[in-house]
Formats: structure tokens, C-alpha cells, sequence
């Protein structure tokens, strides 16, 4: 078998094929490693790899753990999407202000399935359903402290401030979740797949941000504008970042606070900075209290300045409480 | 006259600039590979040598060079805040308005940011980059809209930076201490964005936008199209609803506008 004649072969049959390995510098790297370490029996393995890599049935080359952050954050990204796609379709649910923001958001978690899809390719799971989730909070009770959520006008839901207090919530298990997975991705094989998770990290801290002006609007009677002032405690009109706990973030309307545990700590809560969650208000990076870096540097002012990661088990336990017995019984979130 | 900072008293010594040492770029290193346009080759690989004129700095390599690359990035966003506050259009706002709420935490946070990664590039026993020298003379700190353009500008480039730069990083916990900062810098830049045109916290030119085509079914499995064919080699475009990260040496071409003679930076390594 000519190996390389097969390649040129594939290039005239395909020209994008060399495209298609992503990334290109690397086939030269893959292809100098072949030469030294590949034997004629193990070409047709090399060779497969190939194919998968040119593809998309990139699944069978990702390692278990890889394979598990990636599906976490799927799932979590449906669980986005269909909030925000089932909000659109409720007239009266959202002021119209924010229509274009949600359609916005709504469209990069759609973004996300899709980029999440492909790199998973045959290990996906199957595409969950909205019926696949309980946006009360209630575990699959339907009766969640959330469920006036998606009722338009409901106690605690003028204006949708329930929805984007949830959405808020979920936008920032989000960001903690895709930080708490990065370090899983960093290997020197998924590389590609580590920026990219990157790239979807930061759109999520990004529309956190705009939920949190939106509920500081919502206070302050200026819907359409970025420019009201955060209160303290900051559950109710936070700031665009996390201060301190945000006081356990939004409250339901039943006095609880379901997001507490978006704003906690993980498990472990020490550790090295890659294998620690600790809760939002965190003051120590890398074993250094910031607090006493500078007399002007807040705890508050100094948990503000970090987002901190989430551990998988947390953020399933968080999810969980949004997932219905139909999405349960199909693992979701398990 | 641009001054120094921060004031601290100790000097920093910089990073020498090593041409001799700089590996080659894999880049450059193919098209020598490439042989057949060998005389282009060397002019391109001529350029690219340029990065490294005398006066530059270069960040380093390995996980060394991106912390300093981020602590470089730190010194430049905390110095311009530091700027804000002294300027005309922050010392006209209220004292309770939402823009000096904003501005103040700003300034904290970056703050916070470079006196982090100075004494943990400390603690990791490497030299930190020495204190750089900004020039924003071509930012009139008394009009609001100057500042905010600014603003967005050092925001929305920190985030490409931290996430392009993530890829480089061999120590996971320096990935993790990373991606705690990359968010904050996100929620700043998107809130930047909305007050100066709402709902352009994600738009098109930090974000390849994507449009879904929803089936009516519900059964939603990826189906649509991003603004821009991703293309995720070198500073390409990024998959859907996806943050344009970029590579350092991008990043530096830009923040080089905003330092002084002597304090412009290369990133040799990481191309």
C-alpha cells in the first residue's frame, strides 16, 4: 500500500480532504510520527484515524473523559436552548425589548449543539426534547419554586423577571461548567476541541452578562438599557459579575433560592486551581489571598475579578433539578 | 508624557529578546518543507524574523511566556482604567451612577488581574515582564464615547487573547487560573458593548453568529448555518456561536498601538 500516493490520491478525489484534518499543521506532525513509529501492519489503524479525522466520526478518536465533558455540555446547551426557544414562542412572556437578545441567545446555544454534534459525531446522544426538561425547578414534579417562569405576568414574573433570573442561572452554570471541563480537553490531541470550548465559554459569560443588565433594567423600570445601577445584595439587581455569592442569587417566588447552588462551591473545594471548585466568593488564587495584595482590593471586589469552575457531579446535581422523568429516563443529566 | 506602571519600587528585568534562540515557526518551517517556492519561503520568513526588531519584547515561551503575555495584557487594561479615573468624563460622573459603579469595578478588577499574575509568575520563579510603558494618546479621556470605544476595544481583545492562548498552556492549573479571568474579561466586554449599542453583546465581529433553522417537530439536532465557514487553523474563524479567539502575535500587533517605544511586544512562539 503507498500511503502517500493514497493521500495525493484523496486530494485530487476531494481537494478540501487535507481541510478536512483538522488541524492542517498537524497531518505533518501525524504524518512524521507515522513514518517513524507506524509499522505496514498498523497503516490500516493510521488510516482509520484518518478518515475519522477527515469525516467527522472524530468520536471513536476522543478518549472517555473527553467524550464525557463534551456530553455534559450538550446537555446543557438543550437545556438552554429549549428555555430560550420555548420563551420566544409564549406571546407575552418577554418584554419586546428583549426579543432580539433572546433570538440572539437562543441562536448561539443552537450554535453550540451543532459545533458540540460534530465533534461528538456518532457518540452523540440522541437530540433531547423540551419535554425532556422541567423549567420549574421542581425535579420532574412540574411544581418547581421556577414554574411561574413561562407563565406571562405570573407572581414574580412581570416582565419575565422569573425567566431571566433563570436564565441567568443557567448561563452561569454554563460558564462554571465549561470552565471546570477545560482542563479535561487539554490534551495535546484536542487542542482544536479545548479553543472551542473556550470560545463557547465565553459567549456563555457573555450572555450572563446581559441577563444580569436586564434584571438591574428590570429594578430600575429602564428596559433597553444596560445602564442601571447594581443594588446590594445583588440577588435581585446584580452587577454584570459575580459579587461575592450574589446573596445566593435570584429568589423565587415561593422566598427560595434555587440558584444557591450555581453560586457554591463544588467538590473538592480546595485543591490545585484545575481540581478545586470553590464557591464564587473565592479570595485565594493559586494559594495567594488577593485581599492582601492591596488595601483597596474588596473580597467582594476580588471574588468579582474570578469566575470559578464547577465540578461535573455539582452540575449535574444543579441540572437535575431541571430535568424531567422523560429526560431522566434517557440518562440525561445522570 | 506617558508614565510608568504600576509604581512599585522593584525593578523587573526583561525578558531578553532571544532571536538566536527563537525556534523556527512551524509555519515558516513547511515552507522551507515546501521547497518548491523556496525563494518566497525565505522572503516570507524574512518578514516574520521583523517581529523580533530590536526594541521589542518578546513574551517568552511555554507556559512562562503566556502568563507574561497575560501579564502584559493585565498591565495595559489596568493602567487604561487607572487612566479613566483620572480623566475628564469619570470625574463628571455622579457618584452613584451606574457608570462610576462600572468604571470602579473595572478598574479593581484589572488591577487585581496583573498584581495576580506577577506574584504568581513570582511564586513560579519566572522574571516578570518588566512594567510596561502604555501610550493612549489617542484616547481623549474626556468624551464618553472615546472611553467606551477604548473600553470595548482592550475587552473584547482580552477575551480573543485569553482563549487563544489556552491552547498553549501545558499546566492545567494555569489553564483553570485562566479561564477564571477569560469570563470576567467576557462580562465586561458584553457590558461595554450594551451600553454603547444595545443588544451588541455578542454580535457578529466577536461572535461567528449562527442561524438554526428550527424543524417545527422540536427535534433539534444542529441544523443551520454560522455567519462565517468555521475554520479553526491559526487565527481562522471558530466554530458556530463560537468567541473569534485569537493567536497571540494578532493580539500583540493590535495592544502594540497602546505602548510606547520600548515596552511594544512580540510573541515569537506562539505563532
Amino acid at each position: 500500500m503507498n500511503f502517500f500516493q493514497l493521500l495525493t490520491d484523496l486530494e485530487q478525489a476531494d481537494p478540501e480532504f487535507l481541510d478536512r484534518i483538522n488541524p492542517r499543521r498537524r497531518v505533518f506532525q501525524y504524518l512524521g510520527n507515522a513514518g517513524q513509529k507506524v509499522t505496514a501492519a498498523a497503516v490500516p489503524a493510521v488510516l482509520a484515524s484518518f478518515f475519522n479525522r477527515a469525516y467527522g466520526q472524530t468520536s471513536s478518536t476522543l478518549t472517555a473523559p473527553v467524550q464525557a465533558v463534551l456530553t455534559l455540555a450538550l446537555q446543557l446547551e438543550y437545556l438552554e436552548f429549549h428555555f430560550y426557544n420555548t420563551g420566544l414562542g409564549i406571546a407575552g412572556l418577554l418584554p419586546s425589548q428583549e426579543t432580539p437578545a433572546i433570538t440572539t441567545i437562543r441562536n448561539d446555544e443552537a450554535g453550540h449543539i451543532k459545533a458540540l454534534r460534530d465533534v461528538l459525531g456518532s457518540a452523540a446522544p440522541a437530540p433531547y426534547l423540551v419535554t425532556d426538561f422541567d423549567y420549574s425547578g421542581g425535579s420532574g414534579s412540574g411544581t418547581g419554586p421556577m414554574q411561574n417562569a413561562l407563565i406571562p405576568g405570573a407572581p414574580g414574573n412581570a416582565n419575565g423577571a422569573l425567566y431571566f433570573a433563570a436564565g441567568q442561572a443557567f448561563s452561569d452554570t454554563g460558564q462554571r461548567a465549561y470552565k471546570g471541563g477545560a482542563p479535561t480537553l487539554n490534551t495535546a490531541a484536542t487542542k482544536d476541541i479545548l479553543e472551542a470550548a473556550l470560545n463557547i465559554h465565553s459567549v456563555e459569560a457573555r450572555h450572563n452578562s446581559h441577563f444580569r443588565s436586564v434584571r438591574r433594567a428590570l429594578v430600575a423600570n429602564s428596559l433597553g438599557s444596560a445602564g442601571a445601577v447594581a443594588v446590594s445584595p445583588y440577588d435581585a439587581a446584580p452587577k454584570s459579575w459575580i459579587s461575592l455569592v450574589d446573596n445566593n442569587g435570584p429568589t423565587a417566588p415561593d422566598g427560595s433560592k434555587p440558584a444557591t447552588k450555581v453560586y457554591g462551591a463544588g467538590s473538592p473545594a480546595t485543591g490545585t486551581p484545575d481540581a478545586s471548585y470553590p464557591a464564587e466568593n473565592n479570595v485565594s488564587q493559586a494559594g495567594v489571598d488577593l485581599t492582601t495584595l492591596n488595601s483597596t482590593y474588596s473580597a467582594a471586589a476580588v471574588s468579582e475579578a474570578f469566575d470559578e469552575p464547577l465540578d461535573p457531579a455539582t452540575v449535574k446535581s444543579i441540572a437535575l433539578l431541571f430535568t424531567s422523568n422523560a429526560g431522566k429516563a434517557k440518562g440525561l443529566f445522570q | 508624557m506617558p508614565t510608568p506602571f504600576p509604581s512599585e519600587p522593584q525593578l523587573h528585568e526583561a525578558e531578553p529578546d532571544q532571536p538566536l534562540y527563537a525556534p523556527i515557526k512551524r509555519r515558516s518551517f513547511f515552507m522551507y518543507a515546501g521547497a518548491t517556492a523556496g525563494a518566497t519561503a525565505l522572503v516570507l520568513a524574512g518578514c516574520s524574523k521583523s517581529d523580533s526588531s530590536p526594541g521589542t519584547i518578546d513574551v517568552g515561551s511555554g507556559d512562562a511566556g503566556i502568563l507574561n503575555y497575560a501579564y502584559a495584557l493585565e498591565q495595559l487594561e489596568a493602567a487604561f482604567y487607572a487612566q479613566i479615573k483620572t480623566g475628564a468624563y469619570y470625574t463628571g460622573l455622579g457618584a452613584t451612577s451606574a457608570e462610576k459603579q462600572i468604571f470602579d469595578d473595572l478598574a479593581l478588577h484589572e488591577a487585581i488581574h496583573r498584581d495576580f499574575l506577577r506574584a504568581a509568575l513570582r511564586a513560579n520563579s519566572i522574571t516578570p515582564l518588566k512594567d510596561l510603558t502604555p501610550d493612549f494618546s489617542s484616547i481623549n479621556f474626556g468624551d464618553r464615547s472615546q472611553v467606551l470605544a477604548a473600553a470595548q476595544t482592550f475587552e473584547d481583545t482580552g477575551v480573543a487573547a485569553y482563549n487563544g492562548a489556552g491552547r498553549f498552556l501545558t499546566s492545567n492549573a494555569n489553564l483553570a487560573l485562566a479561564g477564571k479571568i477569560v469570563s470576567v474579561e467576557a462580562r465586561h466586554a458584553a457590558l461595554i458593548r450594551d451600553l454603547r449599542s444595545y443588544n451588541s453583546f455578542v454580535a457578529s465581529d466577536v461572535v461567528n453568529t449562527f442561524t438554526p433553522t428550527i424543524p417545527a417537530t422540536g427535534v433539534y439536532s444542529g441544523e443551520g448555518n454560522p455567519n462565517t465557514t468555521p475554520n479553526t487553523q491559526g487565527n481562522g474563524n471558530p466554530g458556530p456561536g463560537q468567541e473569534r479567539s485569537k493567536r497571540p502575535p494578532q493580539i500583540l500587533q493590535a495592544v502594540n498601538n497602546f505602548l510606547a517605544n520600548g515596552s511594544k511586544l512580540s510573541a515569537n512562539s506562539f505563532a
